[in-house]
C-alpha cells in the first residue's frame, strides 16, 4: 500500500554503449545513434549530429529495431527444389552457392556477357554494383530509376543540371512560400518534414498541389486539388500569366539561362532548332554592350534578350522568343485549362500573383559578392524567395518528363533556382547534362563494356541500337521508344526477356527488389512470365539470382538465393560518386557498419560480389597474380580508386603532404575507423561566397574541382531549351543519317519538343473514358517502406490493411457505405476491394496505399494477416504496355522520352459488389523459407 | 463498453447476494438452523462467487490486497471494504442463526446496511464516470439497490416486498434506458469537443491511428445494433420484471417462486449486458465509433 | 496515490501542433520503442506477425475531416497520448495507488507493481490515454517520458520526452505549461492552445495549437498589380518583348 508517491529512479542508466551508423530503414539515410545493451541493439534514436536528421527520426527509423530482428530474416544461401514460384528450398553452404553461381555466368562471360541481365532494386551501391556489371562486359545492368522516378531526374539534370531529393531541396532558411506538387512522402523524408515545419514556424505559406489531401498536403496552407495528369498545363497556365504580365527575372535569365541563346531558325538547314554556334561550337547570344554575337560564356558578354540576328533573309530569334510566342498564346489561359485541371481559373491566376509577390515584392538580398563565370562581379545575392518541390505525382505519368520541363521552366522565370529563397543544389550537384557520361552497350566477349552503362544522351548518334536497328539493351533503353532513358527501364526487363526481344537471355540477376510483387506492374503477369516453360520443360527465362535480405515474394521465383544481411550488420558506402547525403550547404557522404554480428549465415551482398567478381576473372576484382583483390566491400570501400584521388568515400583521405584530408587524396586503410568516429559521415562546407548561383559561380566552380566532384570547372547555363531533344526531333522529320522507325516518327516529334509542352496521358487517349472514368492513385505511407515495411511487428500494426478511398461523388452515387467493398477494373485487370470515404479528395480521383497488400505465405506473416486478406495491390490493374489500339504494335505505357513507367496514368471503375471472404485476386499461397514469426512479443533486452 | 462476462457476472449474483443478506440482516423472524444455514450459503455463494469472477477480470488479481487501499476517493476500494466488513458481520450473525440459534439483530442491521453499501458502492464505480454519460446518473446506483432489494426479497421469500420492488426495479430500469438514450447528447460531449476542431466545421473520423484493434476499442468501442437492443430489452423486461411478478401473483408456492427466481436471474443477466453494451465511451467517439 | 496532491507550480507537459502534424507516426513509434526497453514492464505485442494483430502504445495519431460549411474539406492528423490532467479522474477511480499525480510536476504515472490491472483508470479517462497491456496485465501511459526528462545519463539537450525528440515535423513541444513565461506557454498563448473535452472538467496540461485557417483566398486583385498584361493592345510580341524588359524587375540594363 503505497499513500506515498514511489521513489523513482530518474537516471536509470540508458544503454552501454552508443554506436552511430545510418538507418536503411528507406533510402532517406538518416544519421541513427544504436543504444546497445549486452551486445544487443536496445533502442535507436536520430544522430543529431548528422547533416541529413539532425537528431529526428521516422516511424521507420525507430522501429529499426524490429526490422533487424523480424524473423522473416533468409538465415543461409538457398537452391530452389520445388517448381519455380512454389517457395520450396534447400538451406546450402556458400560454397556450394558461389560454386554454382560462377558455373552459370562464366560461360556466359566468355561468349556472351550479354546475357546475363544484371538488374538492382533500391541498391544504394550503384558505383559499385555498375562496377561490377561493366566488368562482366554485359549492357545489360540499371537500378529501378526507370519506374520511379527517372523523368524529374533527367527532366532536371537536362534543364538546370539537377532535380530534388539528392540533388536539390528548398532553401529552408530562407524561403518565403513553399509549393509542392505530387508529393506523398519522397526519399527525403525527414529533411521535408523539417523544413516544412521550420517554415510553417516562421509563417511562410506551403501551397500544396495534389488530388489527395493527406500529409503534406494536408498541412499546407492552400491545396489545389488537381486532375491527375494535368500539372504540365497548370504550370504552362502559371507560366503564361507571368510571362503575360511580364512578371520574370528577366536579368536571372538572361545572364543564366540560353533564353538569349540564338535558335537557327533557317527552315532550309538541317541544323534548324539548333543553337546558332561560333566556330569553336559554342552557342551563341547577341552581347548587348555590342549588339554583336558573341559566345554565351565570354568573358564579359552582357547576353540580350531582345535581338535577333539576321543573315541571309533569315531571322534568327533567341529561346526567349520562341518561349514568348508559345506560352503568351490564349491555350494556356487560365480560362482555356481550368476545367481540363480541375482548378477554377481564379485560383489559377491567384497562385500566379501569389507566385510573382512573393518573389519580386518579398525578393530578399544577402549581403554576399560574388563573382559569376563571365568575370562579372556582383555585390550581393537577390532571393526570389519562391521554392518548389515535386516528385513521383508529376513524374510518373506518360507526360511526366515535360511536366517536370515545364516546372523547372516555371521556377527559372522567376529566378528562383539557385537564389536564396528559392531551390538549391546539394553538391556534387548542379552538373549539366554534358557532364555526365553518355550510356555505353558494346559488349565484346570476355571484356568489360566500353563504357558506364548509363547516361545522358545528346543526339540520336548516342542511342544504344545495333545496325540492324535492334536494341542493345534487353530493357531497349536508349532506342527510339524512349530515347532519353537514363535510368534504364527494369520494369520491361522481366517481360522482354520472357519474349525474347531484343533477344534472349541466360541469367536474371537481381537484388533488391521485390519483382514478383509491389515493384512490377502487372504483377500476375509477371509471375507467369517468371515461371512459363518452353516446349521442352525448360524455364523461359533460364536462371534467375536473387538477393534478398527477408523472406519476400520475390525469393519464391528465384533458383539461387544470396541472403543478404540487415543494415546494421554490414558496410555500406553512400558515395559521392553515386547518391550522397548532401545538404545545400555542405558535401557529405556516410558509411554503414556491422554495429551488430550476423546470427545468421549471411553475407552482404557487395561483399558477395567482391568474391564473385574474382571467381569470375572481372577485371578490378582481381589482382594481377589473378587473387581476390578486394577481401570485402570495406576493404573496397578504403582501397578502390575509380580516379586518380577519387574512391568511394571523400573523407579522411590522405593529402599530398600525408595529412588527412576531405575531397581528394590518397586512399587510407583507417579511413572506416575515422567514420565511425566521426559517427558514421563525413562532411565538409561549401564556402559562403560559393553557396549560391553554383552553375555560374567562380568561387563554387574552383571548390568543386577541388573536392573532386569533376576535373574541370563547369559553369553552364540553364537549359530553358534542350537541344537535344530537338535534335531527336529533327531525326523524326527525316533529317539526319540515324532515323526512327516511321511507326515512331509522329510520336517522337510531338514529345520531344524541345521546349515544355503538355499533352494528354497516353492511357487516358487509348481506353473509353466512359468505360474508365476514374483516375486511380497509391501514395506511400510515412510510416512503412514499399513492402519491406510489413515485417514490422510495430509499423505493421498502423497500416495491416489498406482501402481504397473514394471522393464524395463516387461514395454518395454509388451508395456506398462503411465497410463496403468495391470491384475495380482498368482495361487490363479487376480487383476486389475493400472501400473507404474521403471528401478531400478530386473528385474524379481514388486511391490507396502502396505496397501494403501480401503473397500468403511471404515475409514469415501468419496465413489470416490482414495484409494477404484484405490488403492489396493496385499493380494487378496496371499494365507495362497501352491496351492494343489495332495498329498490330503494343505500345509502351511509359513516357515516351524517358521510358518512366506511367503508374499514375491508370483509369478506372468502380462498381459495388457483396464483400467477397479476401481480396481479390487471390493467389495460391507460397511455402515459407523461414519460420512463421512468434505470436506475441514482449521486446526488451539487457534485463 | 465491452460487456465483460466476469464482470456481468459479478454485478448480477452479487446484487443478488448482496440483497439477500440484506434482507436476512433484516429479517425481524429470520430462520434458524439449517434453514439458516442454507439461506446463508446461497447468498455467500451468490456475493462471494460474483466477487471472485470480478477478480478474472483482474490483470493481477494476486494483488487484490492493495486495492482496499485507497477508501478516501475510490469507489472500487469503498466496495472492497463494504464488501468485507458486510460479509465479515454477516458471517457473525448468520454463525449465531445457524449454530446458536441466536438473532443478535443490531448486527443483522448493520451487515445489512453493509450489503446495501456494497451495492451502492458497486452503482457508484459505475455512476461516477463522467466518461460514460448513459451512467452517470442518479437512475444507476437507484437500478441497481433495487435490482438487489427485489432479487434479494424473491430469493428471502419476501413476497410481497418482492413483487413491489421487482416493478419499482422494472421502472428503474425503464428511466435508465430512457434517460439514457439521451445522455450522451445532452453530456455536450461530441467529436468536435474531442478534438477541439467543431470551429472549423464538421468533423469525421478519417484514419484510425492503427489498423489492427487494440485495447480502447476491444474496451470501449463495443457497438450493438439498435433493433438488436430494443429486443434484448423487451426480453429483460419480460425475464427479469414482468414475469416473475406475476408468477409471484398468480403461480403461488414453490413453482411460482422457481419460475419467478430463474426469469429474474435470466432476465437481469440480459439487464446488465445490456447496461455494459450500451453504454457509450467517450473515447469511442476519437475511433469515429459510439 | 490516488489522492491527487495540491496543484504543483510546475506543470509539465506537451503542446501539439495541428497545423504541422504531417501524421507519419514517428512519436508513435519512438515512444514504443523508449518504453518498450524503459520505464516498467515492455509494450508488449499480440499477433505480432499474424492476423487481428494488436499491441500496447501510449502515444497514437488519428486523423479528421473537417468540412467547413464552405469550400474545400481539410484533414487534420492528430496525436494523442496522455494529457496529464489536473483534475485526472484516471487517479482518483484507481483502488490501489497504483495510479497517481506527482506532486512535484504533475505527470501522472502508474507504479506497476501495485497495479491490480483493474481498468478503472481506463475507464475514467476520457481520452483514451490508458492501455492495459495484455501479456503483463498491469495499466500503460505515457510517463512524459520521466526517465529521460531528469536523466543524467543523457546529454542535457536529450532530456526531453522521446517522441518530441523525433518529431521530423517540430509538431510537438514539451515544457512547463505551470509557467506563463515558459515558450510552451508562450506558444499557447500566441496561437490560441486549447483543451480537449473541456466540459469534462479534467484540466488537462497538454494543450492543442489549432491548424491556422486554410484555403483563404487571398486579398489581392487578380490582375493588379501583379498579373496585369505589360502589352493589352495585342500589339505584337516585339513590343511586349520592349515594354516587358524595360519597365520591370530586372529589365533595367
Ligand atoms: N502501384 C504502384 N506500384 C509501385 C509504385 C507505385 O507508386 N504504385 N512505385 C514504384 C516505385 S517508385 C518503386 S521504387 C518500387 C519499389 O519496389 P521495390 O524496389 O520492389 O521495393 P521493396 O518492396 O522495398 O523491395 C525491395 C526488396 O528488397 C528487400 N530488402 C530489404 N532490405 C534489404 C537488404 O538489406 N538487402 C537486400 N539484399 N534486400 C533487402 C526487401 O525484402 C524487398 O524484397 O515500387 C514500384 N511499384
Ligand atoms: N515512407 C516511405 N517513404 C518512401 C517510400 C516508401 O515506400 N515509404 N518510397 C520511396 C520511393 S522508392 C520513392 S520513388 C519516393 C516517392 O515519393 P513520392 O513522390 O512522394 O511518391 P508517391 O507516394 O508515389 O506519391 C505520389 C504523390 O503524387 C500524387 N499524385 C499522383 N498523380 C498526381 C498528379 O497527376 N498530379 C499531382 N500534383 N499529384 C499527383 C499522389 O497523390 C501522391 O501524393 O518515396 C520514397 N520514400
Ligand atoms: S527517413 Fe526514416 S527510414 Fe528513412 S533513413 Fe531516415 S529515419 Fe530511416
Ligand atoms: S489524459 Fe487520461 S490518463 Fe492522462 S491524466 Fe488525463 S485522465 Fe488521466
Ligand atoms: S488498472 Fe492499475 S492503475 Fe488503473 S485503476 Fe486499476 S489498479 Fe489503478
Ligand atoms: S512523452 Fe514519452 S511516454 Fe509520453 S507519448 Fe511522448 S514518448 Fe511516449
Ligand atoms: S512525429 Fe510529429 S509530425 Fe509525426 S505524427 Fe507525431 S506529432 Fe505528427
Ligand atoms: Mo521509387
Amino acid at each position: 500500500m503505497s499513500l506515498d508517491e514511489p521513489k523513482l529512479d530518474l537516471s536509470p542508466k540508458v544503454s552501454d554503449e552508443v554506436r552511430k551508423t545510418t538507418c536503411y530503414m528507406c533510402a532517406c539515410r538518416c544519421g541513427i545513434n544504436v543504444h546497445m545493451k549486452d551486445g544487443e541493439v536496445a533502442y535507436i534514436e536520430g544522430n543529431r549530429d548528422h547533416p541529413v536528421n539532425q537528431g529526428v527520426l521516422c516511424a521507420k527509423g525507430s522501429a529499426g529495431i524490429m526490422q533487424h530482428n523480424a524473423p522473416s530474416r533468409l538465415r543461409a544461401p538457398l537452391k530452389r527444389v520445388g517448381p519455380r514460384g512454389s517457395g520450396q528450398f534447400e538451406e546450402i553452404t556458400w560454397e556450394e552457392a558461389l560454386t554454382t553461381a560462377t558455373k552459370w555466368l562464366k560461360p556466359l562471360r566468355e561468349k556472351h556477357p550479354e546475357k546475363l541481365a544484371f538488374f538492382t532494386g533500391r541498391d544504394q551501391s550503384q558505383s559499385f554494383t555498375s562496377f561490377w556489371a561493366q566488368g562482366f562486359g554485359t549492357p545489360n545492368y540499371a537500378a529501378h530509376g526507370g519506374f520511379c522516378s527517372v523523368n524529374m531526374a533527367a527532366a532536371g539534370i537536362y534543364t538546370m543540371g539537377g532535380a530534388f531529393w539528392e540533388f536539390g531541396q528548398p532553401d529552408w532558411d530562407h524561403t518565403k512560400m513553399l509549393m509542392i506538387f505530387g508529393v506523398a512522402e519522397d526519399h527525403d523524408s525527414n529533411p521535408i518534414k523539417m523544413g516544412i515545419g521550420k517554415i510553417k514556424a516562421r509563417g511562410a505559406k506551403v501551397i500544396g498541389v495534389n488530388p489527395i489531401r493527406t500529409g503534406y498536403n494536408a498541412v499546407a496552407d492552400d491545396w489545389i486539388g488537381i486532375t491527375p495528369g494535368t500539372d504540365g498545363l497548370f504550370i504552362l497556365s502559371l507560366i503564361h500569366c507571368l510571362m503575360k504580365a511580364g512578371n520574370m527575372d528577366l536579368d536571372y535569365l538572361a545572364r543564366f539561362t540560353n533564353a538569349p541563346v540564338l535558335i537557327d531558325e533557317d527552315p532550309a538547314s538541317p541544323q534548324r532548332g539548333e543553337f546558332l554556334r561560333d566556330n569553336e561550337g559554342q552557342p551563341l547570344v547577341i552581347d548587348s554592350r555590342t549588339g554583336k554575337l558573341a559566345p554565351w560564356n565570354g568573358q564579359g558578354v552582357e547576353p540580350d534578350l531582345r535581338g535577333t540576328y539576321r543573315n541571309k533573309g533569315v531571322t534568327h530569334r533567341p529561346v526567349f522568343h520562341l518561349m514568348a510566342d508559345r506560352y503568351m498564346s490564349e491555350d494556356y489561359a487560365p480560362e482555356a485549362v481550368a476545367e481540363r485541371c480541375g482548378i477554377p481559373a481564379i485560383k489559377i491566376f491567384q497562385t500566379a500573383a501569389d507566385l510573382a509577390r512573393v518573389a519580386f515584392d518579398q525578393a530578399i538580398t544577402l549581403d554576399r559578392p560574388w563573382t559569376d563565370f563571365r568575370g562579372k562581379e556582383h555585390p550581393n545575392m537577390i532571393g526570389r524567395p519562391v521554392s518548389f518541390h515535386a516528385m513521383r505525382g508529376i513524374s510518373a505519368h506518360s507526360n511526366g518528363f515535360q511536366t517536370c520541363r515545364a516546372l523547372h521552366v516555371l521556377q527559372i522565370i522567376l529566378g528562383a533556382v539557385e537564389t536564396p529563397g528559392g531551390m538549391r543544389f546539394k553538391p556534387p550537384y548542379p552538373k549539366p547534362a554534358t557532364a555526365h557520361p553518355k550510356p555505353h552497350g558494346n559488349v565484346q566477349p570476355g571484356k568489360p563494356l566500353d563504357g558506364p552503362h548509363l547516361g545522358y544522351p545528346q543526339g540520336p548518334d548516342d542511342l544504344l541500337l545495333n545496325d540492324d536497328g535492334k536494341a542493345k539493351r534487353i530493357d531497349k533503353a536508349y532506342t527510339w521508344d524512349n530515347p532519353m532513358s537514363a535510368h534504364g527501364l527494369m520494369h520491361m526487363v522481366i517481360s522482354n526477356a520472357h519474349a525474347g526481344d531484343p533477344y534472349k537471355i541466360d541469367t536474371l540477376f537481381m537484388y533488391m527488389a521485390n519483382m514478383s510483387w509491389n515493384s512490377s506492374m502487372n504483377t500476375s503477369g509477371v509471375i507467369e512470365m517468371l515461371t512459363d516453360q518452353d516446349e521442352d520443360g525448360n524455364y523461359v527465362i533460364p536462371n534467375i539470382i536473387y538477393s534478398d535480405a527477408y523472406s519476400s515474394e520475390m525469393v519464391a521465383y528465384a533458383d539461387l538465393i544470396f541472403p543478404d544481411t540487415t543494415y546494421l550488420e554490414r558496410h555500406d558506402c553512400i558515395s559521392l560518386l553515386d547518391r550522397p547525403i548532401c545538404e545545400a550547404d555542405a558535401v557529405a557522404d556516410a558509411i554503414r557498419w556491422p554495429v551488430v554480428e550476423p546470427d545468421r549465415d549471411v553475407r552482404g551482398f557487395q561483399s558477395v560480389l567482391c568474391d564473385l567478381g574474382a571467381r569470375l576473372g572481372l577485371p578490378g576484382f582481381v589482382n594481377d597474380d589473378g587473387g581476390q583483390k578486394y577481401a570485402d566491400y570495406a576493404d573496397y570501400i578504403q582501397t578502390h580508386v575509380r580516379r586518380p584521388g577519387v574512391g568511394p568515400l571523400a573523407g579522411w583521405r590522405i593529402g599530398d603532404n600525408g595529412k588527412l584530408q576531405g575531397g581528394r587524396g590518397a586512399p587510407n586503410e583507417a579511413q572506416l575507423q575515422s567514420y565511425i568516429e566521426n559517427g558514421g559521415f563525413w562532411m565538409e562546407h561549401v564556402p559562403t561566397e560559393g553557396s549560391y548561383y553554383k552553375p555560374f559561380n567562380q568561387a563554387y566552380q574552383n571548390w568543386a574541382v577541388q573536392m573532386g566532384f569533376y576535373d574541370v570547372e563547369q559553369p553552364y547555363i540553364f537549359q530553358l531549351y534542350v537541344e537535344p531533344m530537338r535534335k531527336f526531333q529533327a531525326a523524326a522529320e527525316g533529317i539526319g543519317h540515324r532515323q526512327p522507325p516511321d511507326h515512331l516518327r509522329s510520336q517522337i516529334s510531338k514529345t520531344m519538343d524541345p521546349l515544355p509542352i503538355w499533352y494528354a496521358p497516353f492511357e487516358e487517349t487509348s481506353v473509353d473514358l466512359d468505360d474508365f472514368p476514374y483516375h486511380a492513385l497509391t501514395q506511400r505511407p510515412m510510416a512503412m517502406y514499399h513492402s519491406w515495411g510489413t515485417q514490422n511487428a510495430w509499423l505493421r500494426q498502423i497500416h495491416g490493411r489498406n482501402p481504397l478511398y473514394l471522393p464524395t461523388a463516387i461514395w454518395t452515387d454509388k451508395g456506398f457505405k462503411d465497410g463496403d467493398w468495391a470491384k475495380v477494373t482498368s482495361t487490363h485487370g479487376m480487383i476486389v476491394v475493400p472501400v473507404a470515404h474521403q471528401a478531400s479528395l478530386n473528385p474524379h480521383t481514388v486511391w490507396t496505399w502502396n505496397a501494403i497488400g501480401k503473397r500468403k505465405g511471404a515475409w514469415a506473416l501468419g496465413t489470416d494477416a490482414s495484409e494477404a486478406s484484405e490488403g492489396f495491390l493496385l499493380n494487378h490493374l496496371i499494365h507495362e504496355l497501352l491496351p492494343p489500339k489495332g495498329d498490330g504494335l503494343r505500345w509502351a505505357n511509359s513516357d515516351p522520352i524517358t521510358g518512366q513507367a506511367a503508374w499514375f496514368d491508370l483509369r478506372v471503375n468502380i462498381e459495388k459488389t457483396e464483400p467477397p471472404a479476401e481480396a481479390q485476386p487471390n493467389l495460391t499461397p507460397i511455402q515459407s523459407p523461414v519460420p512463421e514469426g512468434p505470436k506475441d512479443l514482449a521486446w526488451k533486452v539487457g534485463k | 463498453m465491452h460487456p465483460a462476462p466476469s464482470v456481468i457476472l459479478f454485478n448480477t449474483f452479487s446484487g443478488l447476494g448482496f440483497g439477500l443478506l440484506f434482507w436476512l440482516g433484516f429479517d425481524a423472524t429470520p430462520p434458524t438452523g439449517w434453514i439458516a444455514f442454507a439461506f446463508f450459503a446461497l447468498a455467500y455463494i451468490m456475493a462471494v462467487g460474483g466477487l471472485l469472477a470480478s477478480l478474472f477480470h483482474l490483470g493481477h488479481p494476486e494483488r487484490f490486497l492493495k486495492a482496499f487501499s485507497q477508501w478516501k476517493t475510490s469507489w472500487l476500494s469503498r466496495e472492497g471494504i463494504c464488501a468485507v466488513a458486510a460479509l465479515t458481520l454477516m458471517a457473525l450473525y448468520g454463525a449465531g442463526l445457524v449454530f446458536f440459534d441466536t438473532n443478535i439483530a443490531p448486527l443483522g442491521w448493520i451487515g445489512g446496511l453493509l450489503s446495501l453499501g456494497v451495492i451502492f458502492t458497486t452503482s457508484m464505480i459505475y455512476a461516477q464516470m463522467n466518461t460514460v454519460p448513459r451512467w452517470k446518473h442518479w437512475s444507476t446506483p437507484a437500478l441497481f439497490l433495487l435490482l438487489a432489494l427485489g432479487g434479494g426479497a424473491l430469493f428471502a421469500a419476501k413476497i410481497t416486498f418482492a413483487t413491489v420492488l421487482l416493478i419499482l426495479a422494472g421502472l428503474a430500469a425503464l428511466v435508465h434506458w430512457f434517460v439514457g438514450d439521451r445522455r450522451m447528447a445532452a453530456s455536450g460531449t461530441t467529436l468536435a469537443t474531442a478534438t477541439g476542431l467543431g470551429h472549423i466545421g464538421s468533423v469525421t473520423a478519417f484514419e484510425p491511428p492503427h489498423t489492427g484493434t487494440n485495447y480502447l476499442l476491444k474496451e470501449f468501442a463495443f457497438e450493438v445494433g439498435r433493433k438488436h437492443a430494443q429486443a434484448l430489452r423487451l426480453i429483460s423486461m419480460l425475464l427479469g420484471f414482468v414475469v416473475p411478478v406475476l408468477a409471484l401473483l398468480y403461480l403461488p408456492g414453490h413453482f411460482g417462486a422457481g419460475v419467478a427466481v430463474l426469469c429474474h436471474i435470466a432476465g437481469v443477466l440480459a439487464l446488465r449486458w445490456l447496461f455494459f453494451a450500451q453504454a457509450e465511451h467517450v473515447v469511442a467517439l476519437y475511433y469515429g465509433k459510439r | 496515490m490516488t489522492q491527487l496532491p495540491p496543484p504543483s507550480a510546475k506543470k509539465l507537459g506537451l503542446v501539439i501542433d495541428l497545423d504541422t502534424c504531417v501524421g507519419c507516426h514517428a512519436c508513435v513509434i519512438s515512444c514504443k520503442g523508449w518504453n518498450t526497453e524503459n520505464y516498467g514492464a515492455p509494450l508488449s505485442d499480440q499477433n505480432a506477425y499474424s492476423g487481428a494483430a494488436s499491441g500496447t502504445f501510449l502515444n497514437r495519431v488519428h486523423s479528421y475531416e473537417v468540412q467547413p460549411d464552405e469550400g474545400t474539406a481539410q484533414l487534420i492528423h492528430f496525436p494523442k497520448s496522455c494529457l496529464h490532467c489536473e483534475d485526472a479522474p484516471c487517479v482518483t477511480v484507481c483502488p490501489t495507488g497504483a495510479s497517481y499525480k506527482r506532486s512535484e510536476d504533475g505527470i501522472v504515472l502508474v507504479n506497476e507493481s501495485d497495479c491490480i490491472g483493474c481498468g478503472l483508470c481506463a475507464w475514467a479517462c476520457p481520452y483514451g490515454a490508458r492501455e492495459l497491456d495484455a501479456a503483463e496485465g498491469v495499466m500503460k501511459k505515457c510517463t512524459l517520458c520521466v526517465d529521460r526528462i531528469y536523466n543524467e545519463n543523457l546529454p542535457e539537450e536529450d532530456r526531453e520526452p522521446a517522441c518530441v525528440r523525433t518529431c521530423p515535423a517540430g509538431a510537438r513541444h514539451f515544457g512547463d505549461l505551470g509557467d506563463p513565461g515558459s515558450a510552451v506557454s508562450q506558444l499557447v498563448e500566441e496561437r490560441g492552445g486549447f483543451d480537449l473535452m473541456p466540459e469534462l472538467g479534467t484540466k488537462p496540461v497538454n494543450k492543442y495549437l489549432p491548424p491556422r485557417p486554410k484555403d483563404v483566398e487571398p486579398d489581392i486583385n487578380v490582375l493588379a498589380p501583379y498579373l496585369e498584361p505589360v502589352a493589352q493592345d495585342g500589339a505584337g510580341l516585339i513590343h511586349w518583348l520592349d515594354k516587358a524588359l524595360s519597365a520591370l524587375p530586372g529589365g533595367s540594363k
